[in-house]
Protein backbone atom coordinates (compact mmCIF):
# COMPACT_ATOMS: atom_id res chain seq x y z
CA UNK A 1 0.00 0.00 0.00
CA UNK A 2 1.36 3.34 -0.95
CA UNK A 3 2.05 5.67 1.90
CA UNK A 4 -0.43 8.45 2.19
CA UNK A 5 1.11 11.82 1.46
CA UNK A 6 0.01 14.53 3.79
CA UNK A 7 -1.09 17.66 1.97
CA UNK A 8 1.30 19.88 3.91
CA UNK A 9 4.29 17.94 2.59
CA UNK A 10 3.30 18.20 -1.07
CA UNK A 11 4.83 21.00 -3.00
CA UNK A 12 3.06 21.97 -6.14
CA UNK A 13 4.87 22.59 -9.41
CA UNK A 14 3.77 26.18 -9.27
CA UNK A 15 5.35 26.71 -5.85
CA UNK A 16 8.57 25.17 -7.07
CA UNK A 17 8.57 27.48 -10.09
CA UNK A 18 8.03 30.51 -7.88
CA UNK A 19 10.84 29.43 -5.57
CA UNK A 20 13.30 28.91 -8.39
CA UNK A 21 12.33 32.15 -10.06
CA UNK A 22 11.39 30.33 -13.25
CA UNK A 23 8.99 31.82 -15.74
CA UNK A 24 5.63 31.96 -14.04
CA UNK A 25 2.70 33.37 -15.94
CA UNK A 26 1.00 35.69 -13.54
CA UNK A 27 -2.71 36.29 -13.90
CA UNK A 28 -4.21 39.73 -14.16
CA UNK A 29 -6.80 40.30 -11.47
CA UNK A 30 -9.38 42.98 -11.15
CA UNK A 31 -9.54 44.48 -7.71
CA UNK A 32 -11.97 47.31 -6.91
CA UNK A 33 -12.31 48.11 -10.57
CA UNK A 34 -8.56 48.52 -11.11
CA UNK A 35 -6.77 46.05 -13.27
CA UNK A 36 -3.73 44.76 -11.36
CA UNK A 37 -1.02 42.51 -12.58
CA UNK A 38 0.26 40.14 -9.98
CA UNK A 39 3.79 40.65 -8.76
CA UNK A 40 6.36 38.37 -7.24
CA UNK A 41 8.25 39.92 -4.35
CA UNK A 42 11.36 38.24 -3.07
CA UNK A 43 12.05 38.85 0.61
CA UNK A 44 15.35 37.72 1.99
CA UNK A 45 17.60 35.86 2.61
CA UNK A 46 19.23 39.11 3.63
CA UNK A 47 16.37 41.08 5.11
CA UNK A 48 16.36 42.76 8.52
CA UNK A 49 12.90 41.47 9.42
CA UNK A 50 13.29 37.81 8.59
CA UNK A 51 15.43 37.36 11.73
CA UNK A 52 18.19 35.50 10.01
CA UNK A 53 18.35 33.98 6.61
CA UNK A 54 14.80 32.98 5.81
CA UNK A 55 13.66 33.72 2.30
CA UNK A 56 10.03 34.38 1.51
CA UNK A 57 8.65 34.58 -1.99
CA UNK A 58 5.41 36.52 -1.89
CA UNK A 59 2.96 36.65 -4.75
CA UNK A 60 1.16 39.95 -4.48
CA UNK A 61 -2.00 41.24 -6.03
CA UNK A 62 -1.81 44.94 -5.34
CA UNK A 63 -1.24 45.20 -1.60
CA UNK A 64 -2.57 41.75 -0.87
CA UNK A 65 -0.51 38.61 -0.46
CA UNK A 66 -1.96 35.87 -2.66
CA UNK A 67 0.59 33.24 -1.89
CA UNK A 68 3.65 32.89 0.29
CA UNK A 69 6.37 30.34 -0.35
CA UNK A 70 8.99 30.11 2.40
CA UNK A 71 12.40 28.92 1.25
CA UNK A 72 14.60 27.49 3.97
CA UNK A 73 17.96 25.84 4.30
CA UNK A 74 20.27 28.86 4.15
CA UNK A 75 21.57 27.95 7.60
CA UNK A 76 21.49 24.18 7.30
CA UNK A 77 24.67 23.11 9.05
CA UNK A 78 23.99 19.39 9.31
CA UNK A 79 23.63 19.39 13.09
CA UNK A 80 21.86 16.05 13.26
CA UNK A 81 24.61 14.37 11.26
CA UNK A 82 27.25 16.00 13.44
CA UNK A 83 25.52 14.55 16.53
CA UNK A 84 26.23 11.11 15.07
CA UNK A 85 29.91 11.90 14.56
CA UNK A 86 30.56 13.28 18.02
CA UNK A 87 30.58 11.55 21.38
CA UNK A 88 27.69 12.08 23.75
CA UNK A 89 29.47 14.77 25.70
CA UNK A 90 30.63 16.63 22.63
CA UNK A 91 27.10 16.67 21.25
CA UNK A 92 25.90 18.94 24.04
CA UNK A 93 27.99 21.72 22.60
CA UNK A 94 26.29 21.31 19.23
CA UNK A 95 22.82 21.24 20.75
CA UNK A 96 23.59 24.79 21.85
CA UNK A 97 23.86 25.90 18.27
CA UNK A 98 20.36 24.93 17.30
CA UNK A 99 18.31 27.63 19.01
CA UNK A 100 21.11 30.06 19.67
CA UNK A 101 18.96 32.53 21.56
CA UNK A 102 17.94 30.15 24.36
CA UNK A 103 20.81 27.69 24.42
CA UNK A 104 20.29 26.15 27.85
CA UNK A 105 16.92 24.70 26.88
CA UNK A 106 18.39 22.72 23.98
CA UNK A 107 21.09 21.39 26.23
CA UNK A 108 18.44 20.31 28.70
CA UNK A 109 16.66 18.31 26.01
CA UNK A 110 19.89 16.70 24.84
CA UNK A 111 21.10 15.82 28.33
CA UNK A 112 17.61 14.64 29.26
CA UNK A 113 17.52 12.21 26.35
CA UNK A 114 20.82 10.71 27.45
CA UNK A 115 19.55 10.38 30.99
CA UNK A 116 16.35 8.74 29.79
CA UNK A 117 18.30 6.10 27.86
CA UNK A 118 20.88 5.51 30.57
CA UNK A 119 18.41 5.66 33.46
CA UNK A 120 20.55 8.19 35.29
CA UNK A 121 19.22 9.85 38.42
CA UNK A 122 19.95 13.55 38.57
CA UNK A 123 20.79 14.99 42.01
CA UNK A 124 18.12 17.29 43.36
CA UNK A 125 20.38 20.31 43.54
CA UNK A 126 21.26 19.87 39.89
CA UNK A 127 17.58 19.79 38.94
CA UNK A 128 17.00 23.07 40.73
CA UNK A 129 20.01 24.66 39.06
CA UNK A 130 18.74 23.39 35.73
CA UNK A 131 15.36 25.01 36.23
CA UNK A 132 17.02 28.29 37.26
CA UNK A 133 19.22 28.45 34.17
CA UNK A 134 16.37 27.26 31.92
CA UNK A 135 14.14 30.08 33.05
CA UNK A 136 16.95 32.60 32.74
CA UNK A 137 17.56 31.39 29.22
CA UNK A 138 13.86 31.69 28.44
CA UNK A 139 13.96 35.28 29.66
CA UNK A 140 16.99 35.99 27.49
CA UNK A 141 15.18 34.60 24.47
CA UNK A 142 11.99 36.54 25.12
CA UNK A 143 14.01 39.72 25.66
CA UNK A 144 15.65 39.35 22.26
CA UNK A 145 12.23 38.71 20.75
CA UNK A 146 10.68 41.71 22.44
CA UNK A 147 13.46 44.01 21.29
CA UNK A 148 13.52 42.85 17.70
CA UNK A 149 9.74 42.74 17.45
CA UNK A 150 9.69 46.33 18.60
CA UNK A 151 12.06 47.11 15.76
CA UNK A 152 9.85 45.21 13.32
CA UNK A 153 6.76 47.22 14.11
CA UNK A 154 8.58 50.54 14.35
CA UNK A 155 9.59 51.01 17.99
CA UNK A 156 13.34 51.39 18.38
CA UNK A 157 13.59 52.06 22.10
CA UNK A 158 12.53 48.65 23.54
CA UNK A 159 15.53 46.99 21.94
CA UNK A 160 17.97 49.16 23.86
CA UNK A 161 16.19 48.39 27.12
CA UNK A 162 15.84 44.67 26.39
CA UNK A 163 19.50 44.21 25.64
CA UNK A 164 20.38 45.97 28.88
CA UNK A 165 18.66 43.23 30.86
CA UNK A 166 19.87 40.49 28.56
CA UNK A 167 23.45 41.60 29.17
CA UNK A 168 22.94 41.13 32.88
CA UNK A 169 21.60 37.61 32.32
CA UNK A 170 24.56 36.80 30.08
CA UNK A 171 26.98 38.19 32.67
CA UNK A 172 25.49 35.81 35.24
CA UNK A 173 25.81 32.93 32.78
CA UNK A 174 29.38 33.87 32.09
CA UNK A 175 30.18 33.74 35.76
CA UNK A 176 28.49 30.36 35.97
CA UNK A 177 30.06 28.56 33.02
CA UNK A 178 32.53 30.86 31.37
CA UNK A 179 30.69 31.64 28.17
CA UNK A 180 28.12 34.18 27.17
CA UNK A 181 26.18 32.21 24.62
CA UNK A 182 27.27 28.68 23.80
CA UNK A 183 27.43 27.39 27.33
CA UNK A 184 28.19 23.66 27.28
CA UNK A 185 26.89 23.55 30.84
CA UNK A 186 24.60 20.53 31.04
CA UNK A 187 26.00 17.06 31.54
CA UNK A 188 24.29 13.69 31.64
CA UNK A 189 23.37 13.40 35.30
CA UNK A 190 23.59 17.03 36.30
CA UNK A 191 25.42 20.19 35.41
CA UNK A 192 29.09 20.97 35.00
CA UNK A 193 29.76 23.36 37.87
CA UNK A 194 28.10 24.29 41.10
CA UNK A 195 26.97 27.88 41.56
CA UNK A 196 29.85 30.26 42.32
CA UNK A 197 29.79 31.95 45.74
CA UNK A 198 27.58 35.01 45.81
CA UNK A 199 25.91 34.14 42.52
CA UNK A 200 22.45 33.60 43.98
CA UNK A 201 22.54 36.95 45.75
CA UNK A 202 23.49 38.63 42.49
CA UNK A 203 20.70 36.78 40.72
CA UNK A 204 18.04 37.81 43.18
CA UNK A 205 19.20 41.42 43.09
CA UNK A 206 18.97 41.26 39.31
CA UNK A 207 15.48 39.76 39.50
CA UNK A 208 14.27 42.69 41.62
CA UNK A 209 15.56 45.17 39.05
CA UNK A 210 14.30 43.10 36.14
CA UNK A 211 10.81 42.79 37.60
CA UNK A 212 10.61 46.55 37.87
CA UNK A 213 11.94 46.97 34.34
CA UNK A 214 9.23 44.73 32.89
CA UNK A 215 6.45 46.85 34.34
CA UNK A 216 8.13 50.24 34.03
CA UNK A 217 9.82 49.93 30.69
CA UNK A 218 8.57 47.20 28.42
CA UNK A 219 4.91 47.13 29.28
CA UNK A 220 4.63 50.89 29.58
CA UNK A 221 6.57 51.53 26.38
CA UNK A 222 4.66 49.07 24.26
CA UNK A 223 1.17 48.77 25.69
CA UNK A 224 0.66 52.51 25.73
CA UNK A 225 2.05 52.85 22.24
CA UNK A 226 -0.74 53.49 19.77
CA UNK A 227 1.28 52.30 16.79
CA UNK A 228 2.23 49.04 18.48
CA UNK A 229 -1.40 48.32 19.37
CA UNK A 230 -2.61 49.20 15.88
CA UNK A 231 -0.12 46.87 14.30
CA UNK A 232 -0.62 43.89 16.61
CA UNK A 233 -4.19 43.77 17.91
CA UNK A 234 -6.28 41.60 15.63
CA UNK A 235 -3.36 40.89 13.31
CA UNK A 236 -2.46 37.31 12.42
CA UNK A 237 -5.21 35.54 14.31
CA UNK A 238 -4.80 31.80 14.73
CA UNK A 239 -7.91 29.92 15.91
CA UNK A 240 -7.21 27.16 18.45
CA UNK A 241 -8.26 24.33 16.13
CA UNK A 242 -5.88 25.56 13.41
CA UNK A 243 -3.10 25.85 15.97
CA UNK A 244 -3.62 22.23 16.96
CA UNK A 245 -3.92 21.07 13.35
CA UNK A 246 -0.59 22.68 12.46
CA UNK A 247 1.10 21.22 15.52
CA UNK A 248 2.04 24.58 17.00
CA UNK A 249 3.48 24.70 20.47
CA UNK A 250 4.88 27.20 22.90
CA UNK A 251 3.74 30.80 23.25
CA UNK A 252 2.01 30.73 19.84
CA UNK A 253 -0.28 27.87 20.82
CA UNK A 254 -0.87 29.35 24.27
CA UNK A 255 -1.69 32.69 22.71
CA UNK A 256 -4.46 30.94 20.80
CA UNK A 257 -5.92 29.44 23.95
CA UNK A 258 -4.50 25.94 23.55
CA UNK A 259 -3.52 24.88 27.03
CA UNK A 260 -0.32 23.09 26.19
CA UNK A 261 2.69 23.77 28.35
CA UNK A 262 5.04 20.83 28.64
CA UNK A 263 6.13 21.98 32.07
CA UNK A 264 2.71 20.94 33.35
CA UNK A 265 1.32 18.79 30.53
CA UNK A 266 4.33 16.46 30.29
CA UNK A 267 6.18 17.32 33.49
CA UNK A 268 9.92 16.97 33.65
CA UNK A 269 12.64 17.95 36.10
CA UNK A 270 11.17 19.51 39.26
CA UNK A 271 8.44 21.57 37.65
CA UNK A 272 5.59 19.58 39.28
CA UNK A 273 6.93 20.59 42.71
CA UNK A 274 6.93 24.30 41.99
CA UNK A 275 3.76 25.99 43.17
CA UNK A 276 4.37 29.08 41.04
CA UNK A 277 4.14 27.06 37.83
CA UNK A 278 0.91 28.09 36.15
CA UNK A 279 0.84 28.26 32.35
CA UNK A 280 0.20 31.66 30.80
CA UNK A 281 -2.78 31.38 28.47
CA UNK A 282 -4.34 34.06 26.28
CA UNK A 283 -7.45 33.49 24.19
CA UNK A 284 -7.40 36.04 21.37
CA UNK A 285 -4.85 34.31 19.17
CA UNK A 286 -3.50 37.47 17.53
CA UNK A 287 0.00 38.93 17.58
CA UNK A 288 -0.87 40.98 20.65
CA UNK A 289 -1.91 37.85 22.55
CA UNK A 290 1.40 36.23 21.70
CA UNK A 291 3.17 39.32 23.02
CA UNK A 292 1.11 39.08 26.22
CA UNK A 293 2.01 35.41 26.65
CA UNK A 294 5.72 36.12 26.30
CA UNK A 295 5.66 39.00 28.75
CA UNK A 296 3.62 36.80 31.10
CA UNK A 297 6.26 34.09 30.78
CA UNK A 298 8.97 36.54 31.74
CA UNK A 299 7.02 37.34 34.92
CA UNK A 300 6.40 33.62 35.49
CA UNK A 301 10.12 32.91 35.09
CA UNK A 302 10.90 35.42 37.83
CA UNK A 303 8.46 33.70 40.19
CA UNK A 304 9.86 30.26 39.31
CA UNK A 305 13.48 31.31 39.83
CA UNK A 306 12.61 32.91 43.17
CA UNK A 307 10.89 29.73 44.33
CA UNK A 308 13.87 27.66 43.21
CA UNK A 309 16.26 29.92 45.11
CA UNK A 310 14.12 29.52 48.24
CA UNK A 311 13.92 25.75 47.99
CA UNK A 312 17.44 25.11 46.67
CA UNK A 313 18.84 22.04 48.47
CA UNK A 314 22.50 21.25 49.06
CA UNK A 315 24.44 18.30 47.77
CA UNK A 316 26.17 17.24 44.60
CA UNK A 317 25.41 18.79 41.23
CA UNK A 318 26.45 15.84 39.11
CA UNK A 319 25.76 12.12 39.33
CA UNK A 320 28.86 9.95 39.54
CA UNK A 321 29.03 8.13 36.24
CA UNK A 322 32.60 6.94 36.32
CA UNK A 323 35.45 8.16 34.24
CA UNK A 324 34.31 6.69 30.94
CA UNK A 325 30.58 6.63 30.66
CA UNK A 326 29.00 4.56 27.95
CA UNK A 327 25.40 5.03 27.00
CA UNK A 328 23.56 1.69 27.03
CA UNK A 329 21.50 0.48 24.12
CA UNK A 330 18.10 2.04 23.84
CA UNK A 331 16.14 4.95 22.53
CA UNK A 332 14.27 7.83 24.07
CA UNK A 333 12.38 10.97 23.20
CA UNK A 334 12.82 13.74 25.71
CA UNK A 335 10.98 17.04 25.48
CA UNK A 336 11.52 20.35 27.14
CA UNK A 337 9.29 23.39 26.98
CA UNK A 338 11.59 25.69 25.11
CA UNK A 339 11.25 29.40 24.59
CA UNK A 340 9.62 28.76 21.22
CA UNK A 341 7.76 25.55 21.97
CA UNK A 342 8.42 21.87 22.28
CA UNK A 343 12.15 21.17 22.02
CA UNK A 344 12.56 17.44 21.65
CA UNK A 345 15.47 15.10 21.09
CA UNK A 346 14.83 11.61 19.82
CA UNK A 347 17.99 9.69 20.50
CA UNK A 348 18.88 6.14 19.55
CA UNK A 349 21.92 4.53 21.11
CA UNK A 350 23.45 1.26 19.97
CA UNK A 351 25.94 1.10 22.79
CA UNK A 352 28.74 2.81 20.91
CA UNK A 353 30.58 5.97 21.84
CA UNK A 354 28.38 8.14 19.61
CA UNK A 355 24.61 8.34 19.30
CA UNK A 356 23.34 6.21 16.45
CA UNK A 357 20.82 8.92 15.66
CA UNK A 358 19.78 12.12 17.36
CA UNK A 359 16.76 13.76 15.78
CA UNK A 360 15.94 17.21 16.96
CA UNK A 361 12.43 18.55 16.95
CA UNK A 362 12.86 22.25 16.55
CA UNK A 363 9.73 24.16 17.54
CA UNK A 364 10.55 27.03 15.18
CA UNK A 365 10.50 24.69 12.20
CA UNK A 366 7.05 23.38 13.08
CA UNK A 367 5.74 26.83 13.98
CA UNK A 368 6.99 28.31 10.74
CA UNK A 369 4.73 26.13 8.61
CA UNK A 370 1.68 28.18 9.56
CA UNK A 371 3.19 31.28 7.92
CA UNK A 372 1.75 30.69 4.39
CA UNK A 373 -1.67 30.10 5.94
CA UNK A 374 -1.39 33.27 8.03
CA UNK A 375 -0.13 35.53 5.25
CA UNK A 376 -2.71 34.48 2.69
CA UNK A 377 -5.04 37.38 1.79
CA UNK A 378 -3.27 39.66 4.23
CA UNK A 379 -1.78 43.04 3.46
CA UNK A 380 1.89 42.95 2.64
CA UNK A 381 2.53 45.57 5.31
CA UNK A 382 1.25 43.12 7.94
CA UNK A 383 3.64 40.42 6.75
CA UNK A 384 6.51 41.61 8.92
CA UNK A 385 4.31 42.11 11.98
CA UNK A 386 2.91 38.58 11.61
CA UNK A 387 6.24 36.99 10.87
CA UNK A 388 7.91 38.65 13.84
CA UNK A 389 5.17 37.54 16.21
CA UNK A 390 5.88 33.89 15.39
CA UNK A 391 9.38 34.23 16.90
CA UNK A 392 11.36 31.70 14.96
CA UNK A 393 15.11 31.27 15.00
CA UNK A 394 16.62 30.14 11.76
CA UNK A 395 19.28 28.05 13.44
CA UNK A 396 16.50 25.85 14.73
CA UNK A 397 14.48 25.88 11.53
CA UNK A 398 17.33 24.69 9.34
CA UNK A 399 19.49 23.01 12.00
CA UNK B 1 48.91 86.76 53.29
CA UNK B 2 45.94 87.85 55.37
CA UNK B 3 42.53 86.70 54.25
CA UNK B 4 41.25 90.22 53.47
CA UNK B 5 44.29 91.11 51.43
CA UNK B 6 43.60 91.40 47.72
CA UNK B 7 45.43 89.27 45.27
CA UNK B 8 47.41 91.57 43.04
CA UNK B 9 45.95 91.60 39.55
CA UNK B 10 48.06 89.82 37.01
CA UNK B 11 48.37 91.46 33.62
CA UNK B 12 46.70 89.41 30.94
CA UNK B 13 49.16 87.66 28.75
CA UNK B 14 47.39 87.43 25.40
CA UNK B 15 49.56 84.61 24.04
CA UNK B 16 49.31 82.54 27.19
CA UNK B 17 45.80 83.08 28.56
CA UNK B 18 43.53 83.91 25.65
CA UNK B 19 44.59 81.57 22.86
CA UNK B 20 43.46 78.10 23.89
CA UNK B 21 46.14 75.76 22.75
CA UNK B 22 44.94 72.44 21.46
CA UNK B 23 46.19 69.67 23.70
CA UNK B 24 48.44 67.19 22.07
CA UNK B 25 46.47 64.10 21.22
CA UNK B 26 47.42 60.56 20.50
CA UNK B 27 44.31 59.85 18.44
CA UNK B 28 44.93 58.18 15.15
CA UNK B 29 46.09 60.74 12.66
CA UNK B 30 46.14 63.78 14.89
CA UNK B 31 49.31 63.41 16.91
CA UNK B 32 52.76 64.84 16.49
CA UNK B 33 54.80 63.02 13.93
CA UNK B 34 56.77 60.54 15.91
CA UNK B 35 56.97 57.03 17.21
CA UNK B 36 53.60 57.28 18.98
CA UNK B 37 51.72 58.53 15.96
CA UNK B 38 50.05 55.64 14.12
CA UNK B 39 49.77 57.53 10.84
CA UNK B 40 53.04 59.31 10.19
CA UNK B 41 51.76 61.06 7.10
CA UNK B 42 49.37 63.30 8.98
CA UNK B 43 50.64 65.76 11.50
CA UNK B 44 48.97 68.42 13.56
CA UNK B 45 50.99 71.48 14.32
CA UNK B 46 50.50 73.46 17.47
CA UNK B 47 48.45 76.16 15.82
CA UNK B 48 45.95 73.62 14.44
CA UNK B 49 47.19 73.55 10.89
CA UNK B 50 47.19 70.11 9.41
CA UNK B 51 49.47 69.27 6.54
CA UNK B 52 48.74 66.08 4.70
CA UNK B 53 47.95 64.65 1.33
CA UNK B 54 44.37 64.50 0.23
CA UNK B 55 44.46 60.72 -0.06
CA UNK B 56 45.53 60.36 3.54
CA UNK B 57 42.89 62.76 4.73
CA UNK B 58 40.23 60.81 2.84
CA UNK B 59 41.47 57.55 4.33
CA UNK B 60 41.38 59.04 7.80
CA UNK B 61 37.86 60.37 7.27
CA UNK B 62 36.68 57.03 5.94
CA UNK B 63 38.04 55.18 8.93
CA UNK B 64 35.89 57.18 11.33
CA UNK B 65 32.52 55.73 10.37
CA UNK B 66 32.54 52.34 8.71
CA UNK B 67 28.86 51.52 8.31
CA UNK B 68 28.23 47.79 8.48
CA UNK B 69 25.75 45.82 6.45
CA UNK B 70 22.96 44.57 8.71
CA UNK B 71 23.42 40.99 7.90
CA UNK B 72 23.15 38.28 10.53
CA UNK B 73 23.62 34.65 9.72
CA UNK B 74 23.68 32.68 12.95
CA UNK B 75 24.62 32.89 16.62
CA UNK B 76 27.18 35.65 16.09
CA UNK B 77 24.40 37.90 14.82
CA UNK B 78 22.96 38.04 18.33
CA UNK B 79 26.33 39.15 19.69
CA UNK B 80 26.57 41.65 16.84
CA UNK B 81 23.20 43.05 17.91
CA UNK B 82 24.39 43.09 21.51
CA UNK B 83 27.49 45.06 20.58
CA UNK B 84 25.37 47.62 18.77
CA UNK B 85 22.85 47.83 21.62
CA UNK B 86 22.94 49.85 24.79
CA UNK B 87 25.55 48.11 26.92
CA UNK B 88 28.46 47.85 24.49
CA UNK B 89 27.41 50.71 22.23
CA UNK B 90 29.39 50.33 19.03
CA UNK B 91 28.36 53.85 18.04
CA UNK B 92 31.27 55.14 20.12
CA UNK B 93 33.36 54.07 17.16
CA UNK B 94 30.99 55.16 14.44
CA UNK B 95 30.01 51.69 13.34
CA UNK B 96 26.49 51.34 14.70
CA UNK B 97 24.49 52.32 11.62
CA UNK B 98 23.51 48.91 10.32
CA UNK B 99 22.34 49.47 6.77
CA UNK B 100 19.80 47.07 5.37
CA UNK B 101 20.89 47.68 1.81
CA UNK B 102 24.35 46.63 0.63
CA UNK B 103 24.48 49.74 -1.55
CA UNK B 104 24.83 51.94 1.54
CA UNK B 105 27.28 49.82 3.50
CA UNK B 106 31.05 50.00 3.84
CA UNK B 107 31.78 46.93 5.94
CA UNK B 108 30.29 43.49 5.72
CA UNK B 109 30.38 41.74 9.08
CA UNK B 110 29.94 38.06 8.25
CA UNK B 111 28.36 37.02 11.53
CA UNK B 112 27.85 33.31 11.57
CA UNK B 113 28.13 30.07 9.68
CA UNK B 114 28.13 30.38 5.91
CA UNK B 115 26.54 27.40 4.25
CA UNK B 116 26.97 26.25 0.69
CA UNK B 117 23.48 27.47 -0.09
CA UNK B 118 24.21 30.91 1.36
CA UNK B 119 27.66 31.41 -0.20
CA UNK B 120 26.49 32.62 -3.66
CA UNK B 121 24.12 35.10 -1.99
CA UNK B 122 26.94 36.33 0.23
CA UNK B 123 29.14 36.84 -2.79
CA UNK B 124 26.36 38.72 -4.55
CA UNK B 125 25.83 40.98 -1.54
CA UNK B 126 29.56 41.68 -1.49
CA UNK B 127 29.51 42.61 -5.15
CA UNK B 128 26.55 44.92 -4.58
CA UNK B 129 28.47 46.94 -2.00
CA UNK B 130 30.12 50.07 -3.40
CA UNK B 131 33.91 50.48 -3.35
CA UNK B 132 35.78 50.84 -1.10
CA UNK B 133 34.53 47.93 0.96
CA UNK B 134 35.85 45.78 3.76
CA UNK B 135 34.92 42.46 5.29
CA UNK B 136 35.12 41.35 8.91
CA UNK B 137 34.86 37.60 9.46
CA UNK B 138 33.20 37.36 12.85
CA UNK B 139 33.55 34.13 14.76
CA UNK B 140 35.23 30.83 14.17
CA UNK B 141 32.70 29.58 11.62
CA UNK B 142 33.23 32.53 9.31
CA UNK B 143 36.99 32.57 9.88
CA UNK B 144 37.87 28.95 9.33
CA UNK B 145 34.83 26.72 9.53
CA UNK B 146 35.19 26.49 13.30
CA UNK B 147 33.33 23.72 15.00
CA UNK B 148 31.61 22.78 11.76
CA UNK B 149 34.94 21.75 10.29
CA UNK B 150 33.58 18.41 9.13
CA UNK B 151 30.05 19.39 8.24
CA UNK B 152 28.87 18.56 4.74
CA UNK B 153 26.88 21.76 4.40
CA UNK B 154 29.10 24.61 5.53
CA UNK B 155 31.83 26.69 3.97
CA UNK B 156 35.25 26.30 5.58
CA UNK B 157 35.91 29.96 6.11
CA UNK B 158 34.33 32.87 4.31
CA UNK B 159 37.68 33.86 2.79
CA UNK B 160 37.08 31.20 0.17
CA UNK B 161 34.33 33.44 -1.22
CA UNK B 162 35.18 37.06 -0.39
CA UNK B 163 38.46 38.75 0.66
CA UNK B 164 38.57 39.22 4.42
CA UNK B 165 40.30 42.13 6.15
CA UNK B 166 39.87 41.32 9.83
CA UNK B 167 39.27 37.97 11.50
CA UNK B 168 37.64 37.96 14.93
CA UNK B 169 38.05 34.74 16.87
CA UNK B 170 35.55 33.33 19.35
CA UNK B 171 32.44 31.23 19.37
CA UNK B 172 30.71 33.60 19.38
CA UNK B 173 33.15 36.48 19.94
CA UNK B 174 32.27 38.73 22.82
CA UNK B 175 31.00 42.19 21.86
CA UNK B 176 34.30 43.55 23.10
CA UNK B 177 36.09 41.33 20.61
CA UNK B 178 33.95 42.62 17.76
CA UNK B 179 34.62 46.18 18.90
CA UNK B 180 38.33 45.39 18.83
CA UNK B 181 37.88 44.03 15.31
CA UNK B 182 36.18 47.24 14.22
CA UNK B 183 39.01 49.28 15.77
CA UNK B 184 41.61 47.21 13.96
CA UNK B 185 39.70 47.77 10.75
CA UNK B 186 39.70 51.51 11.42
CA UNK B 187 43.46 51.42 11.78
CA UNK B 188 43.72 49.52 8.55
CA UNK B 189 41.48 51.94 6.68
CA UNK B 190 43.41 54.92 8.07
CA UNK B 191 46.61 53.41 6.76
CA UNK B 192 45.04 53.30 3.36
CA UNK B 193 44.01 49.62 3.35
Amino acid sequence: MAAEVRPALKRSDEERQIEEGAEVILPVSEDEGIETEELILNMGPQHPSTHGVLRLVLRLSGEKVVQCVPVMGYLHRGLEKIFEWRTYHQGIRYADQSDYVSNMLNEHAYAGAMEAIGGIDVPRRAEFIRVIVDEMSRCASHLVWLGTYGLDVGATTPMLYCFRDREEILDLFEELCGSRMNFNYFRPGGVLYDLPPGWLAKLSRFLDRYEKHIEDDYVRLLESNEIFLERTVGVGEIPPDVAVAYGLSGPIARGSGVEVDLRTARPYSIYPELTAMKPVIERQGDAYARYRVRVGEMRLAIRLIRECIDKLPGGAVRARLGHVWKCPKGEAYYTVEGAKGEVGIYMISNGGPNPFRAKMRGPSFVNLQILPWLLKDRLVSDAVAIMGSLDFVLGEVDR
Amino acid sequence: MAFDEKVPAKPIDFEHDVIQKRPETTQTGLGRPGALSPTPGILADEDNAVFTTLAKLVDWARSRSPWPLGYGLACCAIEMMASAASHHDLSRFGAEVFRSSPRQADVMIVAGTVTHKMAPRLRRLYEQMPEPKWVIAMGNCASSGGEFWDSYATLQGVDTVVPVDVYVAGCPPRPEALTEGVLRLREKIARGG
